[in-house]
């Protein structure tokens, strides 16, 4: 931020360079003023990021989108989508091309504390897991012995991959591709005998197949794999507000606040539905935000139950359990701090 | 003319000798010096701003700056490696593959569209209707498409190969499949350093007669055969080496273990693809280099050889070859920069060269841009350097020499 002494000479120029940093600290303002949230999500990933025939975005990640613009700027359809690869979403967000990444990414300790982001919390609990052709006959990863093995490049999944087969004592081959589609492209020409992704990725990439019965994804899982939505660092009030919207989601559907029965709870509901919701207390001004932000979230976007469910769960095409990322009630470990 | 003086002239003469007109910054080598001065503290300045406000911004966004991560462990693999790699190896060793793997496909690159650019590039002048037709049609199709969309195209082509274990199989000893081709390879014994001291040999022996003959010919004017007597030489020796040590080599075939073929060489899909797009695209731009270098030279020298009595075949390779070398070299040296430069479409197929390697998966996994993107184009910059340096030096020597 500061000039230094050298260039103070050349001042009017050492100006122009010296012009950055801008978003540091008022991306809320920003968006406020500009109207409309960018948005990072994946070229195009089923259940997660993906556009349909007519240009429309859905998916868990564009969810998180979209509840972002509907608690900000009260309407869900306020958000302009950049599909970045996994190699480029980090410079994206760092360079202020995005305000908010939304790319099924996994929230690992050296990209929360060396690439100056933050993750705002957790939308999906994934596991790295490995698809195989039923040709190959193979029923455990560990018979995967000197196989080639097919990855999106810059992905968490690379160093799980390897590390997995070192402690196995097996050797692979990676080869690896820009975007889920030539990663599966790759899979399906036999370039490499098995896909190994995030096993929510898998099921989505499956579907994609010419011919998903012939492939089966294996039961091992050999990875945490968080998923998340990322903000930059040093801006704590937008970062609040990615984090609650997200939170207002879980909470939304711990409360049993829908999209359908919000606007009926919001006059009638109990103290905690009406504080969410925001016809009692001032959570909202507090975010910077007007009195009924989780109130657009939940009626534009659903609860995420219904995001799940919609997206990646019994109303798709990928019919994934909760399993982990159920109400911690529920089995599962989502869990909203207390909204009050 | 030089006596006579413009009006300007005469007035500077005559004007009183003040201290406005003889003081230091009216002096020209002064001035010049000052204004450059100038110009050096802008430069200075201007990239001391951006590079401490780049500095500065990166601290103030939290993210890590400093070249501490090449020592440590990358922990990703690399699908192709000249040297030995764990996945343990640290991302210094990952950035010495890449650049490895870059220098490789490009010096096939440069070989093969050489080759390719000279054949193309001769042929546009035979009088045979066919051949001349092929060559036009050579550059014309491959010059026009946009070098990525070549790239791919040979990486789909690649990629349509049947499934290892359906390999495409020629005598049990080369494979063909889609995870790439593969062919046995040939492992010296004891006693194999006999062998390649006769190819030494041997190619030593060719300089030789070469030298002998030049020199022969300038004393008496008679030729010698140098290529037979050469390939003779090149051929006989070895052979004769080998046969007397009782061949101490044996091929390792590849063959199919598990899922994959082990043994021999492989070539993978990605580089095949990468090297043969590569080598069509810029022999396609040399093809044309060449045939404007020979047709800069005059016809006059083609005649002139004709009426001297040397052979049609002669005519190309002794006189308007050389001639056209001045002409073709400077291009030459652009064109292979470029192909160094069109390496980095690899990314599109995974071809673990510097740019998708290192400016790729290293800079994802470390996030460190500024200092990998500043590795990665000095590598660019000192690569296309060399060559430039190589050319240049080439050039001296093809130029005309005038006395």
């Amino acid at each position: 931020m500061k000039i230094k002494n050298l260039s103070m000479t050349l001042a009017a120029l050492g100006l122009a360079f010296s012009a950055q940093s801008s978003f540091a600290g008022s991306t809320l303002d920003a968006v406020k003023k500009k109207d409309v949230i960018a948005c990072g999500v994946s070229t195009g990933l089923a259940g997660f990021s993906q556009k349909d025939e007519k240009g429309n975005w859905s998916g868990l990640d564009v969810d998180v989108c979209r509840g972002v613009a509907a608690a900000v700027l009260g309407d869900a359809s306020k958000v302009q989508y950049k599909p970045l690869t996994a190699k480029e979403r980090f410079l994206a967000l760092q360079s202020g091309e995005v305000d908010l990444l939304s790319r099924n990414t996994t929230w690992t300790h050296t990209r929360d504390t060396s690439l100056g982001l933050n993750f705002a919390g957790v939308v999906y609990y994934d596991g790295a897991g490995f698809m195989v052709s039923n040709k190959l006959g193979v029923k455990s990863a560990t018979e995967l012995d000197g196989a080639n093995a097919c990855i999106q490049a810059g992905t968490s999944t690379e160093l799980a991959i390897a590390d997995y087969f070192r402690e196995n004592k097996m050797n692979y081959k990676a080869i690896t591709f820009d975007t889920a589609d030539q990663t599966r492209a790759g899979f399906e020409s036999g370039r490499c005998d098995f896909l190994v992704s995030d096993q929510s990725q898998l099921y989505s990439l499956r579907i994609g197949l010419k011919n998903p019965s012939g492939a089966i994804v294996l039961p091992e899982v050999i990875s945490k794999e968080p998923l998340g939505p990322v903000v930059r660092q040093n801006d704590d009030e937008w970062f609040n507000v990615v984090k609650w919207v997200v939170n207002a989601s879980i909470e939304g559907e711990f409360q049993g606040v829908t999209s359908a029965n919000a606007t009926d709870l919001r006059k009638n509901g109990k103290p905690g539905q009406k504080r969410l919701l925001g016809s009692e207390g001032d959570l909202g001004q507090k975010l910077g935000l007007s009195a009924d932000w989780a109130y657009q979230v939940i009626k534009q976007v659903g609860n995420y139950s219904e995001s799940f469910e919609r997206n990646v769960g019994q109303g798709s095409p990928m019919k994934i359990a909760r399993g982990l990322n159920a109400q911690w009630n529920k089995g599962g470990i989502l869990y909203s701090p207390a909204m009050r | 003319m030089f006596s006579t003086k413009t009006t300007e002239q005469l007035k500077l003469e005559t004007r009183p000798s003040s201290t406005g007109a003889k003081s230091f910054y009216n002096n020209p080598k002064y001035r010049a010096w000052i204004y450059q001065s100038f110009l050096l503290i802008f430069l200075v300045g201007f990239f001391y701003t951006i590079v401490s406000n780049t500095l500065d911004n990166m601290a103030a966004q939290g993210i890590k700056s400093g070249f501490s991560f090449l020592d440590s462990s990358a922990g990703f693999d690399v699908l192709m490696s000249l040297l030995p790699f764990e996945t343990t190896d640290s991302y210094f060793k990952i950035f010495v593959i890449g650049i490895l793997n870059t220098i490789l496909v490009s010096a096939i690159g440069i070989i093969f569209s050489t080759l390719l650019g000279f054949i193309f590039g001769i042929a546009y002048f035979s009088h045979n209707y066919l051949i001349r037709s092929i060559s036009i049609i050579y550059v014309e199709v491959f010059r026009n498409i946009p070098v990525i969309l070549q790239v791919i195209f040979w990486y789909t082509v690649f990629n349509s190969l049947p499934i290892a274990r359906e390999s495409i199989n020629i005598g049990d000893a080369v494979f063909l499949n889609v995870t790439g081709l593969y062919l046995p390879q040939l492992v010296g014994e004891a006693g194999s350093g006999f062998v390649y001291g006769a190819i030494v040999m041997a190619i030593i022996a060719v300089f030789c007669i070469k030298k002998w003959a030049h020199k022969r010919q300038d004393a008496s004017g008679e030729q010698f055969p140098v290529l037979w007597s050469s390939i003779a030489v090149l051929v006989l020796l070895p052979l004769l080496a080998l046969l007397v040590s009782g061949v101490p080599f044996h091929f390792d075939y590849p063959a199919l273990k598990g899922f994959n073929f082990r043994g021999g060489i492989t070539v993978i899909p990605e580089l095949m693809s990468l090297a043969v797009a590569l080598s069509i695209y810029t022999g396609a731009f040399i093809a044309e280099a060449v045939r404007a270098g020979v047709q800069s030279v005059p016809q006059g020298q083609t005649e002139a050889a004709r009426s001297v009595g040397l052979k049609e075949s002669k005519i190309m390779s002794l006189i308007i070859v050389p001639q056209a070398m001045r002409v073709i070299t400077p291009m030459l040296n652009s064109e292979y920069q470029s192909l160094v430069k069109n390496t980095t479409i690899a990314t599109a197929i995974g071809y673990p060269e510097l740019f998708t390697v290192f400016a790729g998966s290293a800079l994802n996994q470390v996030g460190q841009a500024v200092e990998i993107m500043f590795m990665t184009l000095a590598i660019y910059f000192a690569l296309n350097m060399f060559i430039s340096f190589v050319m240049n030096h080439f050039n001296k020597r093809t130029e005309l020499t005038t006395r």
